[in-house]
């Protein structure tokens, strides 16, 4: 009998005498942090993996809707200044205590992590100063009114000032903080050495490729963590991913493939859903004349409203969803689902009508279409080649011939950003939740000294909107910010900007005797693993 | 001898460098890492800033002299994905490379020897054609259907092995293996035999068709004469006329089961080498696919020096010296 099995059969002997007696977790995922530094790398994984050691001041659930973490309130004092009220009785793994100079050791440390090939200064450059009021009440200052400042505090993990050596006060520049002797470095928190934050677990064991293992806090100031040590197993492939949790060598796994999940349900297995954050869109070249991928005509097609109207008449989401999706996705009207921050309540899909695509590409001037390419990647979202083709052979229909060019992601997405693709797909996963992000990334007039259009590759451009966009990002009260991102979301799809296709639905799966809280983030959470009754 | 090996050693210098350009080269046209490791939410100051802390925003030319620079010195750069020493970071998923070749290579010579010599002396029984069929599955069938039914066969229907993973290790000489417990070995078994299965076939039919010649040699025919018993025919004289090629190719296979056990490696999630290169590929890691396949060079010319000086061994005929045009 192997170990797994037999730890099994005892952790469940161990239940049934008692429910506290401690129990093993492992958990399958389909790809590794590039390192337990909380502040190194800006990326799934990692920031999953994060959360289950460093919590951050403010909590992001499973909705992505902001609740208190380790600050217990946060109020704007006025449009530029913040109160942030930290709790009491918090202690770090080694035992000293949380106080507001831990947040200020935090974000001093954040620009200096070396090497980080995504830093995690996008989420505290806004901040301009800080001020410890008493140990357990920090106020900060921003350059201009910052609604997003509680969101992007759930973003970073607060590391211990005490253990990484700092005795006295802590002075706070962006240019450099005074006080600090030296900041831990990357490779220390892979060696569990500087890897003490506040979480519910806390490090034991790393070897890269191999696995993560972290232990129960039993000083949790939130109660008691459910596991007494939870393992985290890379297994980047699909198919031997399903087999670990066929085997019994794995209790869960993330992102199954879709088309497993019946043989999976079927073998007594329970499969979770959640709807995720992320958006699958196809952007449309709205500068080029002409644009590279565009064949039959010397104009460019895409800069006419009744064009990208005629194209988004004549795609059948629901086809795609209940086809190549195996149902496993939701019809998209936005580019956030309903629900979210920013949302318009009640928004539709566009409907499926080829007829009326027709004729509207007729009266443009294009009575016999033309040709185009689109660009895709091959693997980087649920089978985004397949759903692709399929968007291809729609469009053919209404008379634009239309080919697909799908390769790796890494080609994809420099072929993307220099332009190469007059119609592209890609997904967009709002990592704050909230409307801004998809609107200022993705269709916001590309400006980098406001940080706009990092990703309209389609360059889209709607000033009207911009300055909506502009408004929102100033407005700190939350209830006139949803009202001006509403209003801006609006704007972009009745102008046919950006044609959102559908919403990603994350799936997990995961043995019997376990309950699991799907989130929209993607993120694979011991902390929402329990054990069932 | 002495001027051999420091020839050899010459070329493979020259041979270890060529390869770094062209790997160099090759990884910087395919795109920018970066676009692969940022985060979608960064805007582009700080993409620029990433840029520029990964030392990628110098021409191709000035990136490359500063890695000819570190590399002389002994430093092949830091991986951009995981900021640690490139060839450190290869290093240390050498031991569970090297224990999962080194089974295999046991299991193809202990399994494949044997059953290719016993195929060569009975070529038309029963026993000698099921083997030969049997290697003809072991070569066609993809190595990646094989891994999934093993784990399918063993750990999913009987569930007597692991589906993947290292398991249990201990360290010997500040090194983790995982050959010396049971749980370790018990992992170790069916990547072992996935990456075996293409070489044992090999092995067999080497061994067949070199034991059906030797059987028709006249030393053969002597030795009967002179009243040998017929084990001491086959196990001594027989076995060790047929090893040259068996060696030969063996080493090459050695090579490749080392560098280049990304199949078995990805299917069973084995954390070694292979699976590294793979996923820094992906990654466009440039630092860690040129220190790689500068390693994997050099590994090659080690295995191809180690098998020349195993036929002065095996056959003393051979002699060691620089064929001349």
């Amino acid at each position: 009998m192997r170990k797994s099995t037999l730890l099994c059969a005892v952790s469940l002997a161990a239940v049934l005498a008692s429910p506290a007696v401690a129990q093993e977790l492992t958990i399958g995922v389909s790809a590794e942090p590039s390192a337990l530094d909380p502040h190194y790398h800006n990326l799934g994984p990692n920031n999953a993996m994060r959360r289950h050691m460093f919590e951050s001041l403010v909590l992001s659930d499973e909705n992505q809707r902001l609740s208190p973490g380790l600050a217990i309130s946060y109020e704007p004092l006025d449009d530029t200044t913040w109160e942030f009220k930290l709790r009491e009785g918090v202690k770090f793994h080694d035992g000293s205590p949380f106080t507001a100079r831990d947040v200020v050791f935090t974000v001093c440390r954040i620009p200096t992590v070396e090497n980080s090939p995504s830093s995690f200064t996008v989420y505290t450059k806004a901040i301009a100063g800080m001020e410890v009021k008493d140990p357990h009440t920090l106020i900060i200052k921003t350059d201009s009114p910052y609604p997003l400042l509680p969101n992007e505090a759930s973003s970073w993990g607060i590391l211990s000032a005490t253990a990484n050596g700092v005795t006295g006060d802590i002075g706070f520049s962006r240019d450099g903080c005074t006080g600090i002797d030296s900041y831990p470095k990357t490779e220390d928190f892979n060696s569990g050495k500087a890897a003490v934050g506040t979480g519910m677990y806390k490090f034991k064991e790393f070897t890269r490729g191999e696995k993560v293992v972290l232990e129960r806090n039993d000083d949790y100031w939130g109660g008691k963590a459910d596991w007494a040590t939870v393992t985290f197993r890379p297994i980047t492939s699909d198919g031997p991913r399903v087999a670990a949790l066929l085997a019994g060598d794995v209790d869960l796994i993330e992102n199954p493939p879709l088309q497993d999940l019946e043989r999976i349900k079927s073998e007594g297995f329970q499969v979770a859903q959640g709807l995720s954050n992320r958006v699958i869109y196809l952007h449309m070249d709205q500068l080029g004349e002409p644009s590279p991928g565009i064949t039959g005509t010397d104009k460019n097609p895409f800069k006419d409203i009744r064009v990208r109207k005629a194209m988004s008449m004549a795609i059948n989401r629901d086809a795609i969803v209940e086809r190549i999706m195996n149902g496993v996705a939701v019809p998209a009207g936005e580019l956030l689902p309903q629900g979210m921050f920013g949302t318009t309540p009640g928004a539709e899909a566009e409907k499926y009508d080829p007829e009326a695509a027709k004729k509207l590409l007729a009266e443009a001037g294009y009575p016999n279409g033309f040709g185009l390419t689109i660009g895709s990647p091959n693997d980087r979202y649920i089978n985004d080649a397949q759903v692709t083709q399929a968007v291809a052979q729609m469009l053919t229909r209404i008379g634009i011939q239309t080919q697909v060019d799908a390769v790796t992601a890494s080609t994809f997405f420099k072929r993307r950003n220099a332009f190469e693709f007059s119609m592209y797909l890609a997904g967009w996963g709002a990592s704050t939740g909230e409307m801004s992000s998809p609107l200022r990334a993705l269709v916001a007039t590309p400006d980098k000294a406001k940080g706009y259009g990092g990703t309209n590759a389609g360059r889209y451009s709607n000033p009207e909107m911009d300055a909506v966009i502009g408004k929102a990002l100033a407005t700190v009260d939350d209830d006139k910010r949803e009202a001006l991102l509403r209003e801006a979301s609006q704007m972009v799809i009745e102008d046919y900007g950006i044609l959102p296709l559908h919403y990603e639905v994350t799936p997990w799966a995961f043995r019997k005797g376990l309950s699991f809280v799907p989130r929209v983030d993607q993120y694979t959470l011991a902390l929402g693993v329990k054990p069932a009754g | 001898m002495l001027v051999y090996l420091l020839r050899r050693l010459g070329q493979s210098v020259f041979v270890v460098a060529a390869m770094a350009v062209l790997v160099f080269v090759g990884v910087y046209a395919i795109g920018n890492p970066i676009d692969i490791l940022i985060s979608p939410e960064a805007d582009q100051i700080e993409r620029e800033a990433a840029i520029a802390r990964l030392g990628l925003d110098k021409p191709l030319w000035q990136q490359f002299l500063i890695f000819v620079e570190s590399a002389l010195q002994g430093d092949l750069g830091r991986s951009f994905v995981y900021s640690t020493d490139a060839l450190g970071l290869i290093l240390s998923k050498l031991p569970a490379t090297l224990e999962l070749a080194f089974l295999a290579l046991l299991i193809a010579v202990f399994l494949g020897v044997p059953l290719g010599m016993l195929a060569g002396l009975k070529p038309d029984s029963v026993v000698g054609k099921s083997i030969m069929a049997g290697s003809i599955l072991g070569f066609s069938l993809p190595n990646f259907w094989q891994g999934m039914m093993l784990i399918l066969l063993f750990a999913v229907i009987f569930k007597v092995l692991p589906s993947g993973g290292r398991g249990d290790t201990v360290e010997v000489f500040g090194v983790a293996v995982s050959f010396l417990t049971l749980d370790g070995l018990a992992h170790l078994l069916l990547p072992a035999v996935n990456l075996a299965l293409f070489k044992t076939s090999l092995v067999i039919r080497l061994a067949r068709a070199g034991t059906r010649e030797a059987m028709l040699q006249d030393y053969v025919k002597f030795a009967r004469a002179k009243g040998l018993r017929p084990s001491r025919i086959v196990l001594v004289h027989v076995a060790k006329n047929i090893m040259i090629p068996v060696v030969t190719i063996l080493g090459l296979e050695l090579g490749s089961m080392i560098a280049f056990a990304v199949v078995t490696e990805s299917v069973f999630a084995w954390p070694g080498m292979g699976k590294l290169l793979i996923d820094s590929i992906q990654h466009l890691d440039r630092p860690v696919v040129v220190a790689y396949l500068m390693l994997t060079v050099f590994l090659f010319i080690v295995i191809n020096l180690a098998v020349d000086l195993l036929y002065c061994v095996l056959d003393p005929r051979v002699r060691l010296s620089e064929v001349r045009a």
